[in-house]
């Protein structure tokens, strides 16, 4: 049992998150505890949303990266936000609005992707220009703040655990399902591991693609949603961090980057720890640049412990 | 033989063709373009650019991603601005610090089979950390000398298409001449073929990171030369844009096939597509839209073309 749960990919994630919580919260002598683990659950949140849809196109194979996540949040956020013009009746249309551009978006990747036969990192690349000019466009500098109700939904608890946490919980246990449980996750971690024989072996290869495109465009689009509601706003620059956040806690969790494998416990991990050691380095009172630095220098010793797979071992 | 050196020959006409149809349309809008000033004016930001984009090349070679391209090149920009103007001797040891790091990353990516683009991912942290310990507000001074070659006035050609073609020649006959090269492009084709072949994969792909080291760091260094000044989010960008300026250059992410000269073409398309566009009176909400439409447009050339080589062959 130890043995197992040792070489679990994901516990290197959580056993680290859980040292730099505990870091800080010896610093503040436990005065923090309950605000630092709740402030922690509301903003891994949405790296843990994103993350998890990155995950899913990370898990197709080399080369499979969605760079236009952060465009997607930014343009979702913006529209849904100008439509529902603080209106509590809007919401529902607000978030479908969301749900479509991320469709709209995911469909278009892939299909630059297939039609054009362009590497997804400069195909989603290309798409994130256009999104991103399209959210620049409807923008126009205006901050409309998000309806009543979603703004407090988005910042308030429900038991003492961050509501956005709880979409992301219902999200994880979804996407776990579906890796799992469902032939489509066998599908995609087929791909992952080899293309030419998952043809071969007769699965769906471009539907299957094409299915995870949209999802993880769609999951973006949420978070943008999310994201928007929860920082009374949409602003252009919102999706920027997750960009990199979105690729390291996909990896930090232990989802193998050469694809193939994944999985759903190890983004809630490592998107905690990112958002700790930011918060660890907060209280130590340490600068911008030092903060950098040490936040650059402990993704790379999680990946030196935790990424060394043995050559030849995948 | 000739089929191979026809889909070489196809590999750089691409590039080449897309970098002359965007010339002639940018010339064609604005005809005053077309002279010394002119053109000076149009590639400007080349240098920096092309540079950085064979820095990722050499990365790109050894089948591995640089995400932190962006971040030491501005890191590099700061240093120039301050340590190499006033301290220089303490500047050319950091500068070679830095392309030391480089090496040491190619060597543990090796070792430890790690994933290039999450121990750059951390890099680009560290870089962005030291640049805005080194410079907190944009400022600086570029050394007189670095400003003097950068803005330079050659005979017949402007300074920017001179430089391009030096870095282009010298990146072609490093990459695709010297046994050191060939070696590089083999680890990204067959690992395991070199290693048999009594080759040393590690010191290859050191080499590979060190080369690219050097060449960021001239990127950095040429930047400053251009702007004067340094500021740690300068060459942001250039992460994104020298991925796609090896791209559109005809390389590929897996398997070593690159081409330093299409690399540099391919940094050549992107910086004058962005004069092309303001030449277009595009509402500059649409400016970077645009730029990802020149890019897919491009590709989608490239793809055809590629068609119709191939249907050449099977005649």
């Amino acid at each position: 049992m130890v043995d197992r749960i040792s070489r679990a990919p994901w516990i290197w994630s959580w056993f680290a998150a859980f040292l730099v919580w505990f870091a800080t919260i010896m610093v503040t002598g436990g005065a923090s505890t309950l605000g630092l683990s709740q402030a922690a659950l509301t903003f891994a949140a949405f790296s843990i949303i994103v993350g998890i849809g990155q995950m899913f196109v990370i898990t197709l194979g080399p080369g499979n990266i969605d760079l236009s996540v952060p465009a997607t949040m930014t343009l979702a956020g913006t529209v849904a936000l100008k439509l529902m013009d603080v209106d509590n009746a809007m919401i529902l249309p607000g978030l479908m609005t969301a749900i479509l551009i991320g469709i709209a978006v995911g469909v278009s990747n892939y299909a630059l992707i297939k039609a054009l036969r362009i590497p997804p990192i400069i195909a989603t690349l290309s798409m994130s220009f256009i999104v991103q000019s399209a959210a620049i466009w409807t923008n126009r500098g205006l901050r409309i703040k998000p309806p009543s109700f979603l703004a407090d939904f988005t910042t308030s608890t429900t038991l003492g655990v961050p509501n956005v946490s709880l979409v992301a919980l219902v999200i994880s246990v979804i996407a776990w399902l579906l890796l799992e449980k469902t032939i489509y996750g066998r599908w995609i971690s087929a791909i992952g591991q080899s293309m030419p024989a998952a043809r071969m072996a007769g699965i769906p290869v471009d539907g299957t693609r094409f299915i995870t495109y949209v999802f993880c465009a769609v999951l973006a689009a949420l978070a943008g949603y999310l994201l928007a509601c929860f920082s009374g706003g949409a602003a252009l620059n919102m999706g920027t961090e997750y960009l990199l956040m979105s690729i390291a806690v996909v990896v930090l969790g232990g989802t193998a980057v050469a694809g193939g494998d994944s999985n759903v416990p190890g983004i809630w991990g490592a998107s905690l720890f990112m958002f700790l050691v930011v918060s660890m380095l907060n209280t130590y009172g340490l600068g911008a640049g030092i903060r950098l630095i040490m936040t650059g220098l402990i993704i790379i010793s999680v990946i030196m412990l935790a990424g060394g797979r043995q050559p030849g071992a995948r | 033989m000739r089929p191979t050196l026809s889909a070489d020959a196809i590999r750089l006409t691409i590039p080449a063709l897309s970098l002359a149809v965007l010339l002639a349309a940018v010339f064609w809008l604005q005809p005053r373009a077309m002279s010394y000033i002119g053109v000076n004016l149009l590639f400007n930001l080349a240098v920096p650019i092309a540079l950085a984009t064979i820095a990722q090349m050499l990365i790109m070679s050894v089948n591995d991603l640089d995400l932190a391209m962006g971040t030491f090149v501005s890191f590099v920009a700061c240093v120039t601005a301050t340590f190499l103007r006033e301290e220089p001797l303490l500047g050319v040891l950091i500068l070679i610090g830095a392309v030391a790091v480089y090496a040491v990353l190619g060597v543990v990516i090796h070792l430890r089979n790690l994933p290039s683009i999450v121990v750059s991912l951390g890099m680009s942290f560290i870089w962005a950390g030291l640049a805005v310990l080194l410079l907190p507000a944009p400022g600086g001074q570029a050394p007189e000398w670095v400003r003097t070659v950068m803005t330079m006035k050659p005979p017949v050609a402007p300074m920017a298409i001179v430089a391009s073609v030096i870095i282009a020649v010298v990146a072609h006959f490093i990459v695709m001449r010297s046994s050191l090269g060939v070696l590089i492009r083999g680890v990204g084709g067959n690992q395991r073929s070199v290693e048999r072949a009594g080759w040393s994969v590690l010191a290859a792909r050191a080499a590979a990171y060190a080369l690219a080291g050097v060449f960021a760091v001239l990127a950095g260094i040429s930047l400053v030369g251009l702007t004067t000044s340094a500021d740690a989010n300068i060459a942001l960008r250039y992460t994104l844009l020298s991925i796609a300026g090896v791209i559109l250059g005809g390389g590929e992410f897996i398997g070593g096939r690159i081409s330093p000269i299409g690399a540099v073409l391919g940094a050549l398309t992107l910086t004058l597509a962005g004069s092309f566009l303001s030449f277009l009176r595009i509402s500059p909400d649409w400016q970077i839209g645009a730029q990802g439409a020149i890019l897919i447009i491009v590709l989608a050339l490239r793809l055809l073309l590629n068609r119709l080589e191939n249907r050449d062959r099977r005649r």
